[in-house]
């Protein structure tokens, strides 16, 4: 249920962010979702990437700092409201989410979010039982 | 004008017997009078009477900044406080402040040294000189307030600051010698920009610049704006102040009063002399000193030596302009800044040393900044902007406290600080110097 996702550090210099681009891409790692976390001088960028270790370890060997961290991959209904419904399941049950971003592809005609609980396996619980169908490592990842 | 023609132009056989004769003079004068120095005297197994001659100085034991810090406040002194004219003290940004101390005697010999200096600087007796370093512990206004006095000048204690009122005594004076730290000078020469004058109409004919050190382009601007003649003097508190050193009209290297102040150059690494010319740590004896002489007392700035006589015609040795410190010991806004103080700082916040670099800046005649680049690592590394910001903040907090002076923070990605040979270079002074 629960899924690795990789943060990078990245400062804010010109060509930073294509060139983790460019190492994920020439080792054949695909991006499946993405965000990014923006101050002045720096930025956070969080990637749910289908093989998260090898990634980790070859932006380490090219000198960024680069951590896992776990994330959940939910489906909600891509209708109006949909994401309203999950969010609204979550506060009742004092869920706090961190952050959260969507998926780059779409999986079917629901959409896939990427959610940072404070309390994972909380969350993962009270999305189960509401029937919000939190998606395997293998779905999310496209393996 | 030379002052002490007689000491200043001496023969160089006979200026090495005066040495000679004070060295052997000063070694059982403190053997006798501190404790700290019999201390250091026995640890190397000399006898005091063994010491007859300046070249039996390299025997002598070293004096650390740290001796005057760890005797505060006046164990390093060899004379009974009771007998001590006036106190000096210098800001300390960690730990004790450094005290100094000077017999009525030893204020005859600032008196001395320091007017040396003014008239090497080209005045004359008569001339009118504005003294606008800072008065009181600082050491910069008084001890050429003492010079001028004894070379016969008439002295305008302005002390720094108040500006305004600096331009206008000098138009209303026409005091011939402005006395201050370079940057000072050139604030003042835009103060009477923003005042609709030109500098150049400035009274001022000779500049005697020091307590921070300043390059030739800034000597250039000086003279260019205001007109005068840039001279640099050279003086640390532990030593006697201002009046240590002093270019003549040649400005070819500051000549050095080694009748009194003993002057080595080492390797601060080997400890060793380094041959004529060569650059390393300027190491100073006091050899009439009475309150707190020091023997061989290790300034960890870095200069020069040369023992030729100069065109001026004065026999005294001749240091370079400071091309640095061996600490990297930094003056911003004023304040001592040592990137060892950044690295404690550093330290406090989660055990782990980052790596940093301090990079000084000073944007047109602005005052200086100071930006300090982390560099981000695993451990305190977090996906969260929040925690990101929260770490920066308490990194800017926690060394702003230690440092005392406003700072900027960058978070920066690891190995963006260039390493030499396993060693981080800690500061970037882009400051025009």
């Amino acid at each position: 249920m629960k899924i690795n996702q990789i943060s990078i550090f990245i400062e804010n210099t010109k060509g930073r962010l294509a060139e983790v681009c460019n190492l994920l891409g020439d080792k054949g790692i695909n991006i499946r979702a993405l965000t990014i976390a923006e101050s002045p001088e720096f930025g956070i960028l969080r990637v749910v990437l289908d093989k998260p270790q090898e990634a980790k370890e070859i932006l380490k060997e090219h000198g960024f700092i680069a951590i896992s961290t776990e994330i959940v991959a939910v489906e909600v209904s891509d209708t109006p409201g949909g994401l309203a419904k999950a969010l609204q399941i979550l506060a009742q049950n004092n869920i706090d989410v961190e952050y959260m971003y969507g998926f780059v592809e779409k999986a079917t005609d629901k959409a896939l979010m990427v959610f940072k609980f404070v309390n994972t396996d909380k969350a993962i619980e009270v999305l189960q039982k509401n029937n919000i169908s939190v998606v395997d490592k293998k779905t999310a990842l496209g393996l | 004008m030379i002052f002490n023609e007689a000491v200043e132009c001496a023969g160089k056989e006979n200026l090495k017997n005066i040495q000679s004769e004070r060295l052997a003079k000063l070694v059982k004068y403190v053997y006798k009078h501190s404790p700290i120095y019999k201390q250091k005297i026995d640890a190397l197994g000399i006898n005091p009477e063994s010491i007859k001659s300046i070249d039996d100085i390299i025997k002598l034991p070293f004096t650390p900044k740290e001796d005057l810090r760890d005797y505060y406040p006046f164990g390093l002194f060899s004379a009974d406080i009771k007998n001590v004219a006036e106190i000096h003290v210098s800001s300390g940004t960690t730990g004790n402040p450094t005290v100094v101390g000077y017999t009525k005697k030893d204020l005859d010999l600032w008196s001395e040294v320091s007017a040396r200096c003014i008239a090497c600087a080209g005045a004359n007796k008569g001339d009118m000189i504005q003294v606008a370093y800072g008065y009181g512990l600082f050491t910069g206004g008084l001890g050429l307030h003492y010079g001028a006095l004894h070379l016969g000048l008439t002295v305008l204690p302005m002390s720094s600051g108040q500006s305004k009122r600096q331009i206008k005594l000098m138009q209303d004076f026409k005091p011939r010698i402005l006395a201050c730290t370079p940057s000072y000078g050139l604030y003042l020469a835009e103060e009477m920009r923003e005042m609709n004058l030109d500098p150049k109409t400035s009274k001022w004919e000779i500049g005697i610049f020091g307590a921070e050190p300043w390059s030739e382009s800034i000597r250039k601007n000086i003279e260019n704006s205001l007109n005068i003649s840039a001279t640099d003097i050279y003086g640390l508190s532990e030593i006697i102040g201002p009046g240590v050193a002093q270019e003549c009209t040649y400005k070819e290297g500051l000549h050095i009063w080694s009748d009194v102040f003993y002057p080595e150059i080492i390797d601060p690494d080997t400890n060793l002399p380094v041959p004529e010319g060569q650059q390393g740590e300027l190491v100073i004896t006091t050899l009439t000193k009475e309150a707190i002489p020091l023997l061989r007392y290790r300034t960890r700035d870095i200069a020069s030596l040369t023992y030729e006589t100069c065109k001026c015609g004065r026999t005294m040795p001749r240091i370079s302009k400071i091309r640095g410190r061996t600490d990297d010991m930094i003056v911003v806004r004023g304040i001592n800044v040592f990137p060892t103080q950044v690295e404690h700082a550093l330290l406090q916040i989660d055990g782990t040393l980052p790596n940093y670099l301090i990079i000084v800046d000073r944007q047109n005649g602005t005052m200086d900044t100071v930006e300090i680049w982390v560099e981000v690592d695993e451990k305190i590394f977090s996906d969260e902007m929040n925690a990101m910001s929260e770490l920066k903040n308490k990194i800017k907090r926690v060394i702003e406290t230690t440092l005392g002076i406003g700072t900027t923070i960058k978070l920066v990605e690891p190995k963006t600080i260039a390493r030499s040979e396993g060693k981080s270079k800690r500061v970037i002074d882009r400051r025009s110097l």
